[in-house]
């Protein structure tokens, strides 16, 4: 374990919060407070922060519709995020976008987005730009065992190659897009990363349970794309999602016991506490006295939330054009 | 007549339809739902419930269940039409057009007239559209707008539960490509549906749902429900509206539209897509054009904003037309003079 104890525990709050931010909405969505679809991204936080952690501000990340996780771990304001979802003009979209589409341009996080597979190609134009630059900068763009199979994703990750561009395509594979199981849609069963393969991209893979896995997978897959002249490449994480696919989904596809097995065993944060204690870098009441701490700043945020000014008629002819 | 929901109107009529035609197969995301799960097939159908049971009567061969790929979905459906089947391809949310308009648009809208007429393109498209759910700015938009304005395309748009069942029947049998627009807002609703097996509304006539000598509404969809709260409303005040539900954008019934203006002298079209190019406009530009004398107003579209449609409660609600609004410009009309 080379990560230093700052770095370990950074790494351990950033997950918390993703996990508590996402288990308080679970909750206050069935209030049927907060409008919209909402998709938790609870189970894969290790991914989003075991990736994110690497990044600075100038590196880009592009997100799906389960974005929350990685809005959070790349550095979005939990409380403009957590107003954002409750609607208000003072969210970090304006109350515009929602859960779906939480954007902050200034910190590299270049959009959750509505439209499975749209990412990809986003994040290799802003992979050739890094490209352009110079800096060693890259873009990540996270996509699904179901986006996976849309044309978009395949194209991007040929254009990618074919233009060198500095992005990664890190895959989650999660095991189910909607109610469908990747066995059954992805034709490659059980291998993602083999189709990045086959376009040509040098490929990793990992637990995405596992926050060290990722974390250390990542650290290659850096190096390799920071590298100039290398171009893209590809790594999937396997993982879980312990929610439904959408807050409301009653989830009849699972099997028994399934939730309660990748609680107890697949739970990246249980993992990583079991990790850090076992090897003596942190002790429980490190780890007990950050969960406090997140508690309360999730608690705040949905306070400032619940406070916060509504958007009015008029705010719905804002921000279409810069000048029209 | 028995009652059913307009979801339900949805499934019942393809269902009839498959054990009808064997040439009918579906196809859609999740249409069959748990394929590849513990839970197995059918676990839960599709989002909609639109397609509820389909799999269990009809088997995989003719209800297919695809991976994330709306335009080879889309591709297929033009495929399988070529090759003498009668697809009807599921589009999860009509705003998932923008992934596979190319298959839709150059490709089996063109067949027919591109290959001089020698072929027939029977698919039908449905597509959930239309906000109310707060799902913002990539799963509200109303697309008709878009697709009614594609030369070989026909455009279907259901307001009440029996019409589902009979312009479904007659999109499934019929021998061009058909797109079937499903407002999510009015799944639930409730009506009376004939159960006749072979009830079908042709394309391209409207239906007159309330009648009145001072102004004409025109709408369809979602709205259409609008409209007529506010024809009961100010037929309150002796104040009489035709209400016209298009039904279909594509053929357009003009002579029913014309006919109406023709005895009220005011129009209003009640519309969901943005006003830009629309087919409020549209209908507005008709009557100024072959109904001109007739009118003692001038022609009113009444659209959302030229804006996406966006995400929180107030912003949706100020964005889409509402029972006030249309109330509004029904009175503007009337007070012209
Ligand atoms: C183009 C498009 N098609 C379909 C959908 C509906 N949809 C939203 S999420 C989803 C499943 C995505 O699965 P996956 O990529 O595995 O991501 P996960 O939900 O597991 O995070 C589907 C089908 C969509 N939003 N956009
Ligand atoms: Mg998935």
């Amino acid at each position: 374990m080379q990560l230093s104890r700052e770095a370990l525990l950074r790494a351990y709050r950033q997950m918390k919060v993703i996990r508590e931010f996402e288990e308080r909405l679970h909750t206050d969505i069935q209030t049927g407070e907060i409008a919209g679809f909402t998709h938790l991204y609870c189970g894969q936080e290790a991914v989003a922060v075991g990736v994110c952690e690497h990044l600075s501000v100038e590196d880009k990340i592009v997100s799906t519709h389960r974005g929350h996780g990685h809005c959070l771990a790349k550095g979005c304001d939990v409380n403009g995020m957590m107003k954002e979802i409750w609607g208000s003009r003072e969210g970090l979209c304006k109350g515009k976008g929602g859960s779906m589409h939480i954007a902050d341009i200034d910190k590299g996080m270049l959009g959750a987005n509505g439209i499975v597979g749209a990412g990809s190609p986003i994040a290799v134009g802003a992979g050739i730009a890094c490209k352009i630059d110079g800096k060693g900068h890259v873009a990540i763009t996270f996509s699904g065992d179901g986006a996976c199979n849309q044309g978009t994703t395949f194209e991007a990750m040929n254009m990618a190659v074919v233009t060198k561009a500095a992005t990664i395509f890190v895959f989650e594979n999660n095991h189910y897009s909607e109610h469908t199981g990747f066995e059954y849609a992805v034709g490659t069963q059980r291998d993602i990363a083999s189709r990045a393969e086959a376009f040509g991209m040098k490929v990793w893979r990992g637990d995405g349970t596992d926050f060290f896995s990722v974390f250390e997978t990542m650290r290659e897959v850096l190096e390799y794309v920071r590298t100039p002249g290398n171009g893209p490449a590809a790594v999937e994480f396997d993982t879980e999602r312990f929610f439904g696919h959408f807050e409301g989904d009653p989830q009849r596809y699972r099997g028994p016991g399934e939730l309660d097995r990748i609680r107890e065993f697949r739970d990246c944060l249980k993992n990583f506490r079991k990790s850090v204690t076992d090897a003596g870098v942190l002790d429980h009441a490190d780890l007990d006295a950050l969960d406090a701490e997140v508690l309360e700043a999730i608690e705040e945020s949905v306070r400032q939330a619940k406070a916060a000014d509504r958007p009015t008629a008029e705010d719905v002819l804002t921000d279409v054009y810069i000048s029209y | 007549m028995p009652k059913m929901m307009y979801r339900n109107a949805v499934v019942t009529t393809i269902a009839e339809e498959m054990a009808r035609d064997e040439n009918v197969v579906c196809l859609g995301e999740d249409i069959v739902g748990g394929m590849g799960t513990p839970g197995g097939p059918e676990a839960i159908g599709g989002i909609w419930s639109t397609s509820t049971g389909l799999f269990g009567k009809f088997g995989a061969d003719r209800v297919i269940d695809t991976p994330i790929s709306e335009s080879a979905i889309m591709g297929a459906a033009a495929g399988l039409a070529l090759s003498g089947k009668r697809p009807i391809a599921e589009l999860m949310f009509a705003d998932f057009i923008g992934v596979s308009l190319d298959q839709i648009w150059n490709q089996l809208a063109k067949f027919r007239y591109m290959f001089g007429g020698k072929t027939k393109c029977p698919a039908v498209i449905r597509m959930a559209y239309g906000a109310g759910y707060n799902a913002a700015a990539q799963h509200s938009q109303a697309v008709h707008q878009i697709l009614t304005g594609m030369p070989g395309l026909k455009v279907v748009m259901p307001s009440t539960p029996a019409d589902v069942k009979g312009l479904l029947r007659t999109a499934i049998r019929d021998d061009d490509p058909v797109i079937f627009l499903e407002h999510k807002a009015l799944y639930g609703m409730s009506g009376e549906v004939p159960d006749d097996p072979e009830f079908m509304i042709p394309f391209g006539h409207a239906r007159l749902s309330r009648a009145g000598q001072d102004v004409t509404i025109v709408s369809t969809g979602l709205l259409l429900g609008f409209c007529e709260a506010v024809a009961d409303r100010l037929a309150a005040e002796g104040i009489g509206c035709d209400v016209i539900d298009l039904r279909t954008t594509s053929p357009l019934d003009e002579e029913t539209i014309l006919d109406s203006v023709e005895v009220t002298g005011r129009l209003i079209v009640v519309d969901e897509a943005p006003p830009r190019c629309s087919l409020a406009g549209d209908i507005c530009a008709l009557v100024a054009e072959k109904a001109f004398a007739a009118l003692k107003a001038p022609p009113l579209a009444v659209n959302p904003p030229h804006t996406p449609v966006p995400f929180a409660r107030e912003l949706e609600s100020a964005y889409l037309p509402s029972v006030d609004k249309i109330e509004a410009a029904v009175r503007k009309v009337l007070a012209y003079r």
